[in-house]
Formats: structure tokens, sequence, C-alpha cells
């Protein structure tokens, strides 16, 4: 399994396609948290669908003020029949050309089989990795661990450190 | 490995002996074909086990892929509110094939349940919180797909065969059945 960033490090920027006509640049993104989410490939299936799963779960990541963003070395075509099929309400990223950039610099890229892993980022609102985890290729690692690390970072904010650390001392 | 973070509760509709040693929770999706062909499975261990084990189902409905999936899960949570929840949980998965609204209804009429009672509570949403406690306590336990299965409150992340299911039951029930522990108190 490839080493992947960990957690206290800046998540390198990026720009890559999301439709045929539109790119989205990590950027954009600055001041909301982002849930970056790398799988190896559409079109596996369907149950036991990772994309499908978070897919269900966005109102849970948006009511905690993050987006999802999904990310694989599937070009854009790829991704919008796989969206439209699935009803996805959330990004695709085509991490396409050159194959698996963005993967790599993020140490979640699969040479010898040319995809990307299955490894969560939680980035903070300003795009330091707040939690990153690597799952095994063939298991899909569920949604838990995001809403924990999403949890903690709201339970870390100024207001509601203080009712935290206020209600462990009574 | 991933743990029941959602305990049980009265709410949780269960089946099998109260005292049971081995508890088994599944989530599922009544429009998934795993659930569905798991069933049969289910009712195995439950028959197999007798009453060393209970069966809590809870509600996991991917209805962005499912679209009947979380009319079915309502559905059922209004059987339930009637006294039928195995029943329509049963027919529904019975009859998977061809679920749709109509459907639905049918099957609720054929278990006596009152069809008008069942569109307004469909209409006004009644259970839909019940079902959305179900799914999101599935998410925080880690349910990364259905069927899920948890023996014990520890996650089954192994098949979802017979042969597997009852390996895991077998491993998480005592080694000494709770009538024998009592029979050996009462002896002198």
């Amino acid at each position: 399994m490839a080493q992947i960033l960990p957690t206290g490090q800046t998540a390198p920027e990026f720009e890559l396609r999301v439709t045929p006509d539109q790119t989205l640049s990590l950027k954009e993104m600055r001041g909301r948290r982002v849930v970056l989410t790398f799988y190896p490939a559409d079109w596996s299936p369907v149950c036991g669908d990772q994309m499908a799963l978070y897919n269900q779960i966005l109102p849970e990541f948006r009511s905690r003020g993050a987006e999802l963003l999904g990310i694989s070395v599937d070009g854009v075509w790829c991704h919008a029949a796989f969206a439209q099929h699935r009803n996805l309400h959330f990004a695709l990223l085509s991490d396409f050309e050159p194959k698996g950039a963005v993967a790599r610099a993020y140490g979640a890229y699969r040479d010898g089989e040319g995809v990307a892993e299955r490894a969560l980022f939680v980035l903070d609102e300003k795009g330091t990795i707040a939690w990153s985890y690597c799952s095994p290729i063939a298991v899909n690692p569920g949604a838990d661990g995001i809403l924990d690390a999403l949890d903690r970072m709201i339970a870390k904010e100024p207001g509601n450190g203080d009712a935290q650390s206020a209600a462990h001392a009574v | 490995m991933a743990m029941l973070k959602a305990p049980l509760t009265p709410f949780d509709h269960r089946m099998g002996d109260d005292d049971a040693p081995v508890v088994l929770v599944e989530y599922g999706d009544y429009q998934c074909p795993f659930c569905a062909a798991a069933q049969p499975v289910v009712r195995e261990l439950m028959r197999n086990f007798g009453r060393d084990l209970a069966l809590t189902f809870r509600h996991f409905p991917l209805s962005e892929v499912h679209p009947q999936a979380e009319v079915a899960a309502e559905a059922a949570e209004f059987a339930g509110a009637h006294g039928a929840f195995w029943g329509m949980h049963e027919a529904l998965f019975a009859n998977q094939f061809r679920l749709s609204l109509p459907v639905i209804f049918a099957l609720a009429g054929s278990l006596n349940l009152s069809q008008a009672a069942l569109r307004d509570a469909l209409t006004a949403r009644t259970y839909a919180d019940k079902v959305r406690t179900d799914f999101i306590g599935g998410v925080r336990s880690g349910v990364n797909g259905t069927p899920c299965f948890f023996i014990n409150g520890l996650r089954h992340d192994g098949a979802h065969t017979f042969s597997a299911l009852a390996m895991a039951i077998s491993a998480a029930r005592p080694v000494t059945a709770p009538e024998q522990l009592n029979h050996d108190r009462a002896r002198p």
C-alpha cells in the first residue's frame, strides 16, 4: 500500500477537469472543508459502491461545512456517464492527463495497476490535511472515519472548544 | 474492526429470544439484491441457533440508486407500528423483483393493514425519521454496503454465507449456555 500524505501536511494544489469543459482547482475550495476521496475506478458493483454510499451521506458532510470531491484516473466522459447512472450529486475529478499526477502527489497512486488507491483526505479551511486514511483496495472504507474527523474539527472551533472543556470540567 | 456504535434500543425490531446470548444486527435495503439473497441464510441461522440467536433489522436504504428503498423501509416501519414488521419485511424481500408503490400497497392489504393509513403515513413521512436514525447509526458504525451484519456488536467482514456467519456466531456464543449456568448454580 502506498504511503499517503499524513495529517498536518499541506494538501498539494491541483486543477482537474470536472466536466468536458470545466475545471476545478483546490484553491477554489479555500475557506471550506473538503473531503477528497481517491478511488480506483468508476463502475464498481452498485451495492458495495463507495461513491453511492457517500452520495447518500452528502447532507451529513454538507451540514458539517464540507464539500465532497471524488477523484479517479477515469476520463471526463466516463465520469459523466457514471455520475448520471448513479445519480451522484457531487463532483468527480478526472486525474487523467498526465495520468494519476494528483494521486501521486498525495501518495495515493498504485504504479502496478495504474489507478488511484482507495484513499481519503479531510482538509481544513486552509487546505491542511486534518485526517487521512488509505483503505485496502478491495474494502470500501465507509464514512465513519470521515464524519469522526469532521466532528473533531467542529469540536475544536473556538466556541465549541470552550463549551467542551467547560463540560469536561464539570 | 468496526464496532456497532448505535446501541440496541426498544425501538429496534427484534426477533428471537430476549435473553439470546448472541444478537445479529443486519443493516439492509429492500431493493438491494445482495440483501434479498441473504434472507434465506438469515432464516436458516435463526432456525439453526434457536434460542441462542436474536435478530435485529435496521434500515440502510441507498435511495439514490434504489428508488423504492426508502418508501419500502417506511412501509415496513408502518407495518411495525401495527405489529406486522416481520411479515412486511419478508414480503418486501420476496417481492423485490417487482417492487413498486402499488405492490407495496398490495402487500399491506395482504397483511390486513389499512392501505389508507399507509398512504397517510407515507405522505406525512411519519417514519422517515426512524429510517434516517437507522441509516445514520449504520454510517457511524462503519456500514459500508448492504447487507452489513454485526455479531454482538462486531462487524462481520467475512462472506454472507451460512457457513461463514454460523462460524462467527458460534465463536461469539458463550461456551456455557445460560440454562446450564443456572442449573449449575442451583446445585448444592
